[in-house]
């Protein structure tokens, strides 16, 4: 007993730690300067320029334009990852209300389409996906980045199950009671759907937060850069003989995981509950 | 108020199933109808095409006297009570009463004075703010039928609501269920597959089976001339006993050779008798009737129940099990041969091949 105990403890903390120390690494190099990073390489002891490092990256334009703060890609990056939330949501549950509750022409063979989607990432339609946004003029705009994203196969499918799940007895009752379409999609279905609403809404967000590949294609002005698509110029930035601004890079990094990881935290409980149990 | 009209109502369902085939009931205003039958049967079907959950494949539906055919079940003016409840689980007890009525954009404080009414007449005015799953069965079944009293429609829809509850329970609210239908006066159709909620909820019974009536008539007249081998076997608990008789010269008998003295005016040569176990009586602890039916009945098993027994057995080489109620605890030994006995008023006859009804000579006097 204690022995077996003593192998889980051994297996967890060092689970731990091969997870943790990546992100120690990078707050601890964050607080140092650029040059002696430069010098002695990835830090494990927290250096003299933390709040100054921070500070810089936060509010101090940077780029080739100068024309974005840290802070600036913050919101962007806010933006991106809730609009792609909300947006998933919303679209995905109107999808799976109208395929679980109306029957109409087809409508098994559009869901088992949507679904099909699943097995194509954007990676596989991202030169289309680019000409046509391009072409509607819809590059470099905060719609451009988000509502090409936000249709979700994922998310159609999990509403679509939980929908099936309400019994029918419910949508009857409401009907007798006068609730016609909208009203009981918004007066029942929208409210018993709270908790899988939160679920989604969270992997849905952190989802949006990390995206990389499209704001890298869609966003050229600087202005409208997230913060995962930034960090990486940062490093890029070589002007002369300056040398990459790793500690404002960690400092990004650093920054970057704070809201997600933010979220779920405060929202873990909802996240379980969603997943595990059904209000009905 | 209203009365309901079914006329012809018929379901066919994608596929070709008929569901239900063509049934008429004319339900007056204030009645309160019990649809009785087998699962299957077509009575929740029957049910959900007056609510308008089901479309009406043929025939017509009026409620009052309004056409309501290709009506919204919310303008139906009816109120429909779910086996499952069907509460908002998000709800509160008071939105669940109030959310019909909103719907309808009645003044708040008119809803709020029905729903405190409703409250009072079920005694849920405790639980108004509980969600339903705060709620034990019982409360809940309340709440759903308050959800149906708040609305004042013409008539009541349930569809087997005391299933979900259990023995007790289920004895104490059909007291109620009935009690209340009684004060409000609202026309109720009723749906449910235990024979003995609907003989002591029904002011009339209807009879269903394969989707046709087979019987429609009050309670007491289903159990005492029921129409057919079927609504005799349905009504009625333990089942009434049903035995094949054949004409023989210018007798009727048992396939025991047992004389039955029943007076028939028929060209039949065969026939089913039926007779139910509180009529037959045993020989050994009653009277003799002089005519009626008299044979001996081979003991297999004896059922207490308490204040009676049921005897099983049966009646000379044949094998189909007869059951005699009789009062008190009694013992008998298998293979034990009684002398029963019953009153030749006590005797139904039937069609051997289509399970009619066939009315004894006499039966008038009697009835």
């Amino acid at each position: 007993m204690k022995r077996s105990q003593f192998w889980d403890h051994t297996i967890l903390v060092l689970g731990a730690l091969f997870m943790l120390v990546p992100v120690v690494y990078a707050l601890m190099t964050s607080s140092h300067d650029a040059v002696s990073i430069y010098k002695e390489g990835l830090q494990l002891s927290p250096g003299g320029h933390f709040v100054d490092t921070y500070k810089q990256v936060l509010t101090e334009a940077g780029g080739f334009t100068k024309s974005v703060t840290g802070l600036t890609m913050l919101w962007n990056s806010l933006v991106l990852g809730l609009g792609f939330a909300f947006g998933k949501i919303i679209i995905s549950m109107l999808a799976a209300y109208a395929i679980v509750y109306f029957r109409f022409p087809l409508g098994t063979f559009f869901f088992w389409i949507i679904f099909s989607t699943l097995l194509l990432p954007l990676e596989v339609r991202i030169l289309p996906s680019y000409e046509i946004v391009q072409g509607l003029g819809m590059a470099n705009t905060y719609s451009g980045l988000i509502i090409p994203l936000i249709a979700s196969a994922t998310g159609t499918f999990y509403f679509r199950q939980f929908f099936k799940s309400v019994p029918d007895e419910l949508v009857e009752a409401a009907r007798i009671d006068g609730a016609g379409p909208l009203k009981f999609f918004i007066d029942i279905l929208v409210p018993l759907s709270k908790t899988m609403i939160a679920a989604i809404f969270i992997i849905m967000f952190v989802f949006g937060w990390n995206q990389y590949l499209w704001p890298t294609l869609i966003t050229t002005d600087e202005s409208l850069f997230t913060l995962v698509r930034g960090m990486k110029q940062i490093l890029q930035v070589w002007i002369g003989a300056q040398i990459p601004d790793t500690n404002q890079a960690m400092a990004l990094a650093v920054l970057a995981m704070l809201p997600p990881v933010l979220i779920v935290v405060i929202f873990q409980s909802w996240f379980v509950k969603g997943l595990v149990e059904s209000e009905k | 108020m209203a009365g309901i009209q079914l006329n012809t109502l018929r379901k066919i369902y994608a596929g070709n199933v008929e569901a239900v085939k063509g049934i008429s009931i004319d339900i007056k205003d204030g009645e309160f109808i019990v649809l009785v039958g087998p699962s299957g049967c077509g009575k929740s079907t029957l049910l959900r095409m007056v609510a308008g959950l089901e479309t009406i494949t043929d025939g017509e539906l009026f409620i009052g006297d309004r056409l309501v055919n290709n009506v919204e079940p919310a303008d139906r003016d009816i109120a429909m009570v779910f086996q499952n409840y069907a509460l908002y689980p998000h709800m509160t007890v008071y939105n669940n009463l109030a959310y019909g009525l909103k719907n309808r954009s009645i003044p708040k404080d008119e809803i709020e004075k029905r729903v405190r009414k409703a409250a009072e007449i079920l005694e849920i005015g405790d639980f108004l703010d509980r969600r339903p799953r705060q709620l034990s069965g019982g409360q809940r079944q309340r709440v759903a039928m308050g959800r149906a009293i708040v609305r004042e429609p013409a008539a009541f829809l349930f569809d087997e609501p005391l299933s979900n509850l259990d023995a007790k329970l289920r004895v104490q609210m059909r007291m109620e269920i009935k009690k209340l239908q009684k004060e409000l006066g609202t026309t109720s159709l009723y749906v449910t597959h235990d024979q003995l909620e609907a003989m002591t909820l029904a002011d009339r019974l209807v009879v269903l089976s394969g989707g046709v009536v087979e019987q429609i008539g009050s309670p007491i007249d289903v159990y005492e001339k029921p129409a057919s081998t079927f609504v005799a076997t349905f009504i009625g608990s333990p089942a009434m006993n049903l035995l094949p008789l054949a004409k023989s010269g210018n007798e009727w008998k048992l396939d025991n050779g047992a004389t039955v003295d029943v007076k028939l005016n028929t060209d039949l040569s065969d026939l089913i008798l039926g007779v139910r176990p509180e009529d037959l009586v045993i020989e050994e602890l009653s009277e003799k009737f002089d005519t009626g039916l008299h044979t001996a009945l081979t003991v297999h098993v004896v059922e207490p129940v308490g204040a009676e027994s049921y005897v099983h057995g049966t009646i000379g080489e044949g094998s189909v099990d007869v059951v005699v109620r009789a009062p008190g605890k009694l013992h008998f030994e298998p293979g034990q041969i009684l002398k029963v006995t019953a009153k030749p008023e006590k005797l139904h006859t039937f069609d051997t091949k289509s399970g009619k009804r066939i009315e004894l000579e006499g039966a008038l006097e009697t009835a």
